[in-house]
């Protein structure tokens, strides 16, 4: 379900823009092809942040430990000879590489649709601009700030078999996470939560680095000081759910 | 010894749910292990699988500490605990072939055990849809998967049909005969244990009652020789004048304790000799029912 729901997210969002460009693309018609990109790709991109892998991770997290919790097949996989480090870590990865995934397929469908659209309607101007490393240099700086969030919410879905209280409580860090980063709080960088917002920092500045110009460069800081926590927190966590696991008994 | 426990003791909170167990499990035996509800049982095989950290007292498996030789241990234990724990959006075999990926067992044994446990033709079905007997030989299916020394089973039989319960239990006694493996068995079907088991430990509120081979508990229950003939009550009171004790006298029957079957044999002639004609005379086992509950009531 995990994987699926992956995959379907990016395509359907992908394809929601492709027909709303399609349908509105009179009005689009003049447009310079970099703007072009950044309005189509910054559709997806501006929700990203806020809202989107923030809510995408939590899922994610959860349907991993999910078909473990559900089946009641957690006591069958720590009595069977492996090593508990194994099956945590494996479980772990899954969910990163769900991640990964998930954006990777955002970055191609959103190439995809556009360079469609502009065959289908040649006013559109898609292929006159190649947005291809600029938006794999966001997403995947959308993915680095992701994965502190992502230790923190595997962490609550093992540990806890409902959906509600990894949902909760990863709905209220968001939020408070969100506000934070809106409102330039001096440590915002420290909160997890906030990292995908002060992420599409990297968007504003290519934003606002294009207006006027006719060639502007573009490029996007990876790694940040936002970034560096993300990735600290990840493998902190990592370290410390592991322990957990370790001492906790098995229900 | 298969299964050594030394003063093993489990709290969860302030409820200490297993008390000062020693278990001893020999090795080619089926052992019984039986209690009530909530007598401590699930938790038992829980720690014996390392599913719960040892508190106090010490597990040795295979003649193995098991917290320094979980892997070792592990990898020649196959378990059933509770229900069945089975994906069920997989088929059986898928959940078969999972589980032997897991293990690196070749895909061969996954046929031989749907083979063995009759589920071929369902196979290829969601586990999803599967009977409750199903289920429960799916899991045993996957316990016996990578053809382990030890067995321990919680409740095999549950949601069996009495066939169900009849293969399992022949299969069981095959394993133990014919393939030489340990089998560790929690029930409440006392007179399933009873048909199967070599050993029987009995639990009750955490506390191990008894432990034994299937004889001794027999001969604890004093067994009695049930006399069936035309003249009951003239007859008991022939017996008390030839000093012969009588236990107990009903409208049909009467008991005398048994001793042996040439004590037996001498009543039986005795009343022969004496006009009674006999309709039937048998040892009478007091069943593992009426034992378990005097044991673990009076305890």
């Amino acid at each position: 379900m995990g994987f699926w729901s992956a995959v379907l997210l990016p395509l359907l969002l992908c394809l929601l823009l492709f027909i709303g460009f399609f349908v509105k693309s009179e009005h689009l018609v003049n447009t310079p092809p970099m703007m072009l990109w950044l309005q189509f790709a910054g559709a997806i991109l501006g929700i990203m942040g806020l809202l989107l892998l923030p809510m995408l991770i939590i899922f994610i997290a959860y349907s991993v430990n999910n078909i473990e919790h559900k089946n009641d097949t957690w006591k069958t996989l720590f009595s069977l000879p492996i090593s508990k480090m194994s099956v945590y870590a494996a479980k772990y990865f899954y969910a990163f590489f769900l991640v990964f995934f998930c954006l990777a397929l955002f970055v191609l469908f959103t190439l995809g649709f556009g360079n469609l659209l502009s065959v289908l309607k040649p006013g559109l101007k898609f292929n006159e601009y190649n947005i291809a490393s600029l938006l794999t240099q966001l997403y995947f700086k959308f993915f680095l700030a992701s994965l502190g969030i992502l230790s923190i919410q595997f962490l609550l879905s093992l540990l806890f078999r409902d959906f509600l209280k990894p949902m909760g409580i990863g709905f209220v860090c968001t939020i408070t996470g969100s506000i934070l980063a809106s409102n330039n709080w001096d440590y915002a960088y420290l909160f997890p939560y906030s990292h995908p917002m002060m992420a599409m920092r990297a968007l504003q500045q290519a934003k606002h680095g294009s207006a006027g110009a006719t060639v502007p460069q573009i490029t996007v800081e990876m790694f940040t000081k936002d970034t560096w926590v993300s990735l600290a927190i990840a493998i902190i966590v990592f370290v410390a759910g592991y322990f957990i696991v370790l001492k906790r008994s098995v229900k | 010894m298969v299964i050594s426990t030394k003063d093993l003791t489990f709290t969860f909170g302030n409820q200490t749910v297993v008390k000062s167990l020693s278990l001893q499990v020999p090795e080619g035996s089926i052992y019984g292990f039986l209690g009530p509800n909530g007598a401590g049982k699930t938790t038992t095989i829980k720690l014996l699988l390392n599913l719960l950290k040892t508190q106090e007292g010490s597990i040795h498996i295979f003649d193995q500490e098991l917290q320094s030789n979980r892997i070792s241990i592990l990898s020649q234990i196959g378990s059933l605990i509770e229900q069945p724990a089975i994906y069920l959006h997989l088929s059986g075999r898928e959940n078969l072939l999972n589980r032997a990926l897991l293990l690196q067992i070749p895909e061969s044994r996954v046929e031989e055990m749907l083979k063995l446990v009759h589920l071929t033709d369902a196979a290829y079905k969601k586990a999803g849809q599967y009977s409750l007997g199903m289920k429960q030989r799916l899991g045993i299916a996957l316990a016996l998967l990578s053809d382990p020394k030890l067995l321990i089973l919680d409740e095999p039989t549950n949601g069996l049909d009495p066939n169900g319960i009849i293969e399992v239990r022949e299969l069981l006694i095959r394993l133990v005969t014919e393939h030489k493996k340990t089998v560790f068995i929690s029930s409440h079907l006392l007179a399933e244990i009873e048909r199967m088991a070599t050993h029987v430990g009995i639990i009750n509120h955490g506390e191990l009652l008894f432990q034994g081979s299937i004889k001794d508990l027999e001969a604890l229950s004093q067994p009695l020789v049930q006399i069936e003939t035309d003249r009951t009550v003239d007859a008991a009171n022939f017996l008390n004048k030839n000093n012969i004790t009588v236990a107990d006298v009903n409208d049909h029957h009467l008991y005398v304790p048994y001793t042996s079957k040439e004590n037996m044999g001498e009543i039986n002639t005795l009343l022969n000799q004496n006009g009674y004609t006999i309709y039937s005379i048998n040892k009478q086992q007091k069943d593992l029912e009426k034992l378990f509950l005097a044991i673990t009531q009076n305890a």
